[in-house]
């Protein structure tokens, strides 16, 4: 059934309630919403990729990058977007674990598949890197400092329009 | 997510999010989201299923190029599994969806953003 989706807001503050925990988080919300049209073809677009699936890249030798604490809260990283897709994985633990995997980089940062797109000409090029976002805890974060270095990062790379995946 | 897309879109650039957690998506209010109703993890399509990775993004290039105006959703008809038990699981005692040391980094990672707001660094 198409309409009985997972409401993940209303199942969040359940589960953490039971589990002791009585201060809901607050989803961000807005009753307007920004438009852009796409003012061209896509065949002519360069299409920018940003994620927040916590992209990290294997070391040359195949080994697996050491899992670094994170010195910081939010931030924004970016990764060459040629970087062979056997080395790109993600460090991201809130997914559903008992249902799935991220084992293919494609299911969350379809760089591949972009990648097959521009050489068929359904887009019109990639930038020379996608970009990446860390988990805040915090909308105002998110709003003042990350949102607007992903949009610089954007600029720099000209892109015409960008795809978005979370996790 | 939802808030990278609204600020990017309002200062000129089309974007389209792809996404598993409709309601949380629709609920912050978002120019373009592909919606295909899989366990969080995948909102591209199932691992190492190229043919169908490249359908929904496909489903994404489609509305970038014809969406008319804002806050549209599309359902790409793809199923996780004939059951649909795993979405009753979500979240529950049977299935915790953080334990053990997972929970413990997250719990780690939510401290080091209340200590670093008490210090007035972020």
């Amino acid at each position: 059934m198409a309409d009985d989706y997972v409401r993940y807001i209303e199942r969040t503050r359940e589960y953490y309630l039971a589990e002791g925990y009585n201060n809901p988080y607050q989803w961000a919300h807005f009753e307007d919403i920004p438009f852009t049209p796409l003012t061209k073809s896509l065949r002519e677009c360069r299409v920018g990729l940003v994620t927040t699936s916590d992209i990290a890249v294997r070391s040359a030798t195949g080994e697996r990058e050491r899992v670094e604490a994170q010195t910081q809260v939010g931030g924004v990283y970016s990764i060459p977007f040629d970087t062979p897709a056997e080395r790109l994985f993600s460090r991201n633990e809130f997914y559903d674990r008992y249902e799935t995997n991220l084992n293919d980089v494609n299911a969350y940062c379809p760089v591949t598949r972009l990648r097959e797109f521009a050489t068929e000409g359904r887009i019109g090029s990639l930038p020379p890197r996608f970009h990446g976002v860390y988990t805040a805890y915090s909308n105002r974060l998110i709003m003042e400092r990350d949102a607007p270095e992903v949009l610089r990062r954007c600029r720099e790379d000209k892109v015409d329009a960008v795809i978005l995946t979370p996790i | 997510m939802s808030l990278v897309a609204r600020h990017l879109e309002a200062n000129g650039i089309p974007t389209v999010i792809f996404g598993v957690a409709r309601d949380i998506v629709e609920y912050a209010g978002v120019p373009r989201f592909v919606f295909t109703d899989f366990p969080l993890g995948n909102p591209c399509g199932k691992p190492f299923d190229a043919a169908m990775q490249r359908a929904i993004l496909e489903t994404g290039f489609d509305l970038l190029e014809h969406a008319t105006g804002p806050g549209v959703t599309v359902t790409t008809p793809f199923v996780w599994s004939e059951d649909d038990s795993w979405k009753k699981k979500v979240f529950t005692k049977e299935r915790p969806f953080m334990e053990g040391e997972v929970l413990e980094r997250w719990e780690k990672a939510k401290e080091r953003y209340r200590r670093q707001k008490r210090e007035g660094n972020v």
